[in-house]
């Protein structure tokens, strides 16, 4: 039951948010929020969470990415009202309901033991998020839009293909064919292996274009620039989660094949490849959500590069996942705030943010300690795990390389955020129309002190959850 | 058994519009060609399980629904509402794109000759004939200009996956098909809605315009 009403919970207030009247219905958001944040929490409380055969249920993988999603969806959606208030020019019908069919999606997929239902599920979710891009209605966003569902959907039609694949491998091995990635792990063993191999490059290819691992990356910048920043940072945090989840299990699938080392040795390879072209592009980055997608590319190269590498890392790249997720809500709404005070995202005239909103300027400032992994902020903790599993597996090049590149992004990252906050502001600024309000701030604010608090101290039934899902992983 | 004998002819024609469409320089037979796949596939489905139950009659009338009436539907009314050349316009010459799509179609067949095939697939050109489509699609995709063509790129390189989907007829869950089927329709509703906005913020369809933003 729970398994069920956990995603069918936000398509019901989807439906009704396509009825309701304009200003009842900003409202259901945060509803969905509080509701499905209850609901995580009791399913896991509860534990054992299944629905239909086996087809949906919570493994501490799932877990973890059902938490990712609903802490930054409530986030999210308690900012959502404010947002639509500041924007009552545009209608809001299809944001609000796009919105909730994709929270509903992206629990699907977090639940879903089924190689087909995933990818339907993660389609769905993809789709769902076309309108929220769309939401500003000029050129730019239309050309964001455009990419995005021309890359995603090629990316994610590559990953069905090579879903296919990993199903022939059984078939041409004379076994059973099932699509549930229990039965899957079991048998891998007997499984065909050309086809693991071939399948395991195209769901790469296809979930890593989904991810924005670079070279796959180029629709990133593009659709966070555009995007609302409340969009942006559920794009960041939660859709990423998603796709990330999905390609971890292919992982797993191909480690108990006996095609791990190829795999690990491509996570690593492709982590070290987004770490640098996220870097790099951070730099001289002269829009500020721009700069944010760049670094959710080094991000999601950081986590890959974790799991590639295996052991201790694992638990360092599970609590990175928790952390990035966080780290960019603060960010993108924050940054968005930014936006609104200024009319402009460019870095040429958000200059000297401190003095224009304070709040939410000195909210940016911490997010880039944050997301750049000093302490005392979770990511410190979650960065410093992955480099010493790293050292520990005798990857020392490596680790020598995460280090140097962390540290290109801290400075590239550290010249822009610091002119945005501290720098002189332009003489011909328009009347400020936006201030901080309560609404504005507090979701932001309340991501920075979990944040800290998970620097602080992991609590144990996350700590358990953690390790619980690094273990499945770390199992083969 | 007679129905299974259907299955190679019917992978050749569809590997033969995967050629035509690479040569055509009409949108209007780029979508129309589009359209001739999917009733060749709806066949196919019927052909590789070899009867006539409900589940591959439904999958295949459905997929003939949609991949030969609704989604060329939404195609044409866009073409016609764009108001453009009716030329596809191609980044390279068709000629080009012809000795692509052959290359392409060879390394498909040698890709599926060097994998070891299921023994009910051993001689069969399904694999093959999959891999050489879901290829030509992308071919489509990466080298036309205008949008339509390029969603043209992308129901081809569907097809080629649906075809691959066929190979798994047993293991495969009607919900599963009908999830991808379903989720496909949405994909180009959506893509049709953005192509509406594109012509009417541009006046055109060509995707080249499409390059403001960058770093």
């Amino acid at each position: 039951m729970l398994a069920i009403a956990l995603f069918a919970l936000p398509l019901l207030l989807a439906a009704l948010a396509a009825v309701v009247r304009d200003d009842v219905r900003p409202r259901l958001v945060p509803l969905a929020g509080v509701a499905h944040l209850a609901l995580t929490g009791t399913a896991l409380y509860v534990g054992d969470v299944a629905a239909f055969d086996g087809w949906l249920e919570l493994d501490a993988l799932g877990q973890l990415v059902l938490l990712v999603i609903s802490v930054l969806f409530f986030a999210c959606s308690i900012y959502v009202p404010s947002y639509l208030r500041l924007r009552r020019d545009r209608p809001n019908r299809l944001f609000c309901v796009a919105l909730l069919v994709s929270l509903g999606m992206m629990t699907l997929m977090a639940e879903s033991q089924h190689l087909g239902l995933m990818w339907v599920a993660l389609e769905a979710s993809t789709l769902a998020c076309a309108p929220l891009l769309y939401f500003n209605r000029h050129a730019r966003s239309l050309e964001a839009t455009w990419k995005y569902i021309v890359i995603g959907a090629v990316g994610i039609a590559l990953a069905l293909l090579g879903s296919f694949f990993l199903a022939y491998s059984a078939l041409s091995a004379g076994k059973d064919t099932s699509l549930l990635f229990g039965d899957l792990v079991h048998q891998a063993p007997q499984l065909a292996k050309p086809w693991v191999h071939a399948a395991f490059v195209l769901l790469f290819v296809g979930y890593g274009t989904k991810i924005g691992l670079a070279p796959m990356h180029s629709w990133k910048p593009d659709a966070y620039g555009e995007a609302p920043a409340v969009v942006g940072a559920l794009l960041a945090g939660g859709v990423t989660a998603c796709a990330f989840l999905a390609l971890v299990r292919f992982v797993d699938i191909a480690g108990a094949a006996g095609d791990g080392k190829f795999a690990h040795d491509l996570m690593i390879r492709i982590g070290l490849v987004s770490m640098a072209i996220g870097g790099v592009f951070m730099a001289r980055q002269r829009d500020v959500k721009r700069m944010l997608a760049y670094s959710s590319v080094e991000h999601m190269g950081i986590l890959v590069l974790g799991v590639g590498i295996g052991g201790l890392a694992l638990y360092g790249a599970m609590l990175h996942l928790v952390a990035n997720a966080l780290t960019k809500g603060v960010m993108f709404l924050s940054a968005g705030n930014l936006q609104r005070a200024y009319g402009s995202k460019s870095t040429e005239i958000l200059r000297g943010a401190i003095r224009r909103t304070p709040v939410s300027a000195s909210l940016l400032l911490a997010g880039f300690f944050a997301v750049t992994a000093s302490p005392p902020f979770a990511m410190f903790l979650s960065e410093f795990t992955i480099v010493r599993g790293t050292i520990a597996s005798g990857h020392y090049a490596i680790a020598a390389i995460f280090l140097f590149l962390a540290f290109v992004v801290f400075v590239g990252m550290g010249a822009t955020t610091i002119t945005i906050v501290q720098g002189k502001p332009p003489d011909d600024l328009p009347p400020l129309k936006y201030r901080d309000t309560f609404a504005t701030v507090f979701p932001p604010m309340l991501l920075l002190v979990a944040l800290v608090a998970l620097g602080l101290y992991v609590p144990a039934p996350l700590d358990r959850m953690l390790h619980a899902a690094a273990d499945l992983l770390g199992a083969r | 058994m007679m129905m299974s004998s259907l299955v190679d002819p019917l992978v050749l024609a569809v590997l033969v519009v995967n050629f035509m469409l690479l040569g055509t320089s009409r949108i209007g037979a780029a979508i129309g060609g589009s359209a001739l796949q999917g009733v060749m596939l709806g066949l196919l489905t019927v052909a590789v399980h070899g009867t006539l139950d409900a589940r591959p009659v439904v999958v295949a009338v459905l997929a003939i629904l949609l991949k030969a009436g609704l989604i060329p539907a939404m195609l044409r009314r866009a073409l016609r509402d764009a108001a453009i050349r009716r030329e596809v316009e191609p980044l390279i010459s068709y000629m080009s794109s012809l000795v692509l799509g052959a290359l392409a179609t060879a390394a498909a067949l040698g890709f599926a000759s060097s994998l070891p095939l299921a023994k009910e697939h051993a001689g069969s050109l399904l694999v093959a004939g999959s891999i050489a489509t879901v290829l030509t699609g992308f071919i489509i995709l990466t080298t036309r200009r205008k949008a339509i063509t390029q969603v043209v790129g992308y129901l081809v390189l569907e097809n080629g996956i649906f075809v691959m989907g066929l190979t798994l007829h047993q293991a495969m869950p009607m919900l599963v098909e009908l999830g991808v089927l379903l989720d496909l329709l949405v994909a180009i509703f959506v893509i049709g809605i953005v192509i509406h906005h594109i012509s009417r913020e541009f006046s055109s369809l060509d995707v080249t315009e499409l390059d403001k933003l960058r770093d």
